[in-house]
């Protein structure tokens, strides 16, 4: 029983950079935006994060430049793609290219050092608990924001007005204008929390699942989190389902050895690649799964004047 | 920021205070051209500031980064070398992306191809003969067409969104050519190190320029360069991918297949690729490695945007970028700087480039208010 509440629990380590990252971008992705840039996002955080974290022996402090540092590189993102009205694919290309380089000069210092993780918080009488009490009520604090960033987007986007607004965006940019909204302020806005919670999945990764720096510790996460948000066909009920899978799918390769099964370790690393286009086929097999799911104008650049 | 409705065809303008970006009646070709080159400029203008907030006096940093490295013959021949997978790789994607087809996975069709090739070169490393070498560069153009096959068969079959597709199989193809190395096409001889035996001489592309590395590969290169221009400017299927890309629904009327457009993008970029791949594990690499390229794949993309996905234009791209990065290795011996540098840069130049082409179909234009004033009087 001890090593099922394990795998679960490492389960929801792994999806949690994931949820954090695969969430933002849905929320830019209603707005019409599509940053492909999520990986650049997520691993500039998580340098940013990890190097104040090790300067100023702050966690928080970390994770609050995490925040800043991916809705900063997001914003390069806004200003290229919002204002300059360059494509979206080079621009979120250009971005994760950018990323991956800057993240790596910046973390040279800190590719020795190791920090303490997050301590878990232990909620009284409820982690007492059998088997849901270690799953649910002792967990890191990074976690539970996690939780709460996925009830507060969903409460947000269906349940307030601001969040119809930004879904009306994505869907159509013409009537939200003429409405008297600004289309390109809206956007920014999304665009900008998208890249704070990508820069928020680097923390979780560099910070809590594992506190080291180490160069392309991304690893394609922020890619397969923009594969999730086309899983889920925009819902963020299914981010997070989509989200524990793969966390899922990570863990297993750890255990599949253990379990007596020989398959080289650098052919288990491939899973979560291989799952990821698995199920992309698998809910894009049906067009109008995705045609009616899109926010319809995902991914055009937009132009009051076009 | 605001929006004021000029007059009822729906036609807006954006009021940046005195600055007004203003859609031009046509593109403009001069900005085409100018653009690339701004952005070279400007991401020049960034090196110096950057090196100058580092400490180093810019004037010995820019001759260490982009002179001091191609200063001589070795120097030249290098250039070459780094240049000839990026033009490669980068007319192949440019045909894709011309039609909207965003291959990004030119990174793994560039390590299946090195994979295919060189597992026949393994194959016939006991065996002379002039055919061995043709032999193996037609395996990685097999090979990177096969890994390139996987996204254009999900994308026309399935919907399948091709850069996620074709991305993933990036790392898969990484992963692959890992294990091959670590254990099955290990040296026997070679002290558990994961690497391959050295492929036997006549596998190996022969040397162009005595006294450099510069290889087959660039001739190949500048063959394919040839080839791209042709295709593009002279070919039917060229025209057609053309409109493809500028014009969905126009070609759609003109009955111009989507399908065959996204397998002739896929398969054209995989091909591509994966004679790169072939040509640096038979050229200046000489065997298999856990990894074979420092990132080509990508660099190519921006390669392809900077030579404005033109033959000639990538020919020129290709050489700049081959010259970022023999920089950036310049300036972790010289300067003691990180060579993950050329990854900083890389991305800042196609952050400026994106950037200036808002000027190919935007123009700016200082207004003033009575200006404004003036051009509302004049509406109907």
């Amino acid at each position: 029983m001890d090593t099922i509440v394990g795998i679960l629990l490492a389960t929801l380590g792994a999806g949690t950079p994931l949820v954090f990252a695969a969430l933002g971008e849905l929320v830019s992705e209603k707005s019409g935006v599509l940053n492909l840039g999520v990986e650049g996002m997520m691993i500039v955080g998580a340098v940013c994060g990890f190097a104040v974290a090790a300067e100023s022996g702050s966690l928080w402090l970390g994770v609050i430049t995490s925040i800043v540092a991916g809705a900063g590189t997001a914003l390069l993102f806004g200003v290229l793609t919002l204002t300059f009205q360059a494509n979206q694919v080079a621009a979120g290309l250009a971005l994760t290219i950018f990323g991956v380089g800057l993240s790596a000069y910046i973390g040279l210092d800190y590719t020795s050092v190791a920090l303490t993780g997050m301590a878990q918080i232990h909620i009284p009488l409820l982690s007492e608990l059998p088997i849901v009490g270690p799953l649910l009520f002792s967990l890191d604090p990074l976690l539970y924001l996690s939780f709460v960033c996925f009830a507060a987007i969903t409460y947000f986007l269906y349940r307030t007005k601001a969040g119809l607004l930004l879904r009306a965006v994505g869907e159509s940019p013409e009537s939200a204008l003429s409405l008297g909204y600004s289309v390109i302020a809206i956007r920014y806005m999304a665009v900008l929390f998208g890249g704070a919670m990508a820069g928020l999945g680097g923390a979780y990764l560099a910070l809590v699942y594992t506190p080291l720096w180490v160069e392309a510790m991304t690893a394609g996460r922020g890619w397969i989190a923009l594969a999730l948000v086309v899983f889920a066909t925009w819902r963020p009920a299914r981010v997070m389902i989509g989200a524990y899978l793969f966390g899922g799918v990570t863990i297993i390769q750890f255990h599949v050895q253990g379990f007596g099964v020989d398959i080289p370790s650098q052919l288990l690393s491939t899973l979560p690649y291989l799952a990821t286009i698995v199920v992309l086929v698998l809910i894009s097999r049906d067009i109008n799964t995705i045609r009616l799911n899109a926010p319809a104008s995902l991914g055009k650049a937009y132009h009051p004047s076009v | 920021m605001d929006y004021s409705r000029r007059n009822g065809n729906s036609r807006w303008s954006v009021n940046l205070a005195m600055l007004k970006i203003e859609p031009r009646p046509q593109p403009s070709r001069l900005m085409g051209y100018l653009s690339p080159l701004i952005a070279v400029g400007l991401t020049l203008v960034t090196g110096i500031i950057f090196s100058i907030l580092v400490g180093l006096n810019p004037l010995s940093a820019f001759y260490a980064f982009f002179i001091a490295p191609i200063d001589d013959l070795y120097g030249l021949g290098e250039l070459g070398v780094k240049a000839a997978p990026l033009m490669l790789i980068a007319v192949g994607l440019a045909i894709g992306f011309r039609s909207n087809v965003w291959n990004i996975g030119a990174e793994g069709q560039l390590t299946f191809g090195a994979i295919c090739g060189g597992g026949l070169a393994l194959y016939f490393y006991q065996v002379e003969g002039a055919w061995v070498m043709p032999l193996i560069i037609l395996a990685g153009a097999i090979g990177g067409m096969l890994w390139a096959s996987i996204p254009a068969f999900l994308r026309t079959r399935f919907n399948t969104n091709e850069i996620l597709v074709s991305l993933m199989l990036n790392y898969v193809a990484i992963f692959l050519l890992s294990y091959l190395v670590h254990d099955p096409w290990r040296d026997p001889d070679g002290f558990n190190f994961p690497e391959s035996r050295l492929f036997s001489d006549s596998a190996l592309l022969p040397i162009v320029l005595q006294g450099t590395r510069l290889h087959l590969g660039l001739v190949i290169a500048v063959i394919a360069v040839v080839l791209g221009w042709v295709f593009v400017r002279k070919s039917f299927v060229g025209y057609q991918m053309q409109v493809a890309g500028l014009a969905d629904l126009a070609a759609l009327y003109a009955g111009f297949k989507r399908k065959s457009m996204v397998w002739i993008g896929l398969l054209v970029g995989g091909a591509a690729a994966g004679v790169a791949g072939v040509c640096e594990v038979a050229g200046p690499i000489g065997q298999l490695l856990p990894s074979v390229s420092p990132g080509y794949g990508y660099a190519a993309i921006i390669v392809a945007f900077v030579g404005r996905l033109h033959p000639v234009g990538i020919l020129f791209a290709s050489l700049l970028m081959s010259l970022l990065y023999l920089g950036g290795e310049a300036a972790q011996m010289d300067l003691g700087l990180p060579s993950a540098i050329t990854g900083v840069f890389q991305g800042v130049l196609l952050f400026y480039l994106l950037a200036a082409d808002l000027f190919i179909n935007f123009k700016l234009k200082l207004t003033t208010p009575v200006a404004k004033a003036a051009a509302r009087e004049a509406l109907p």
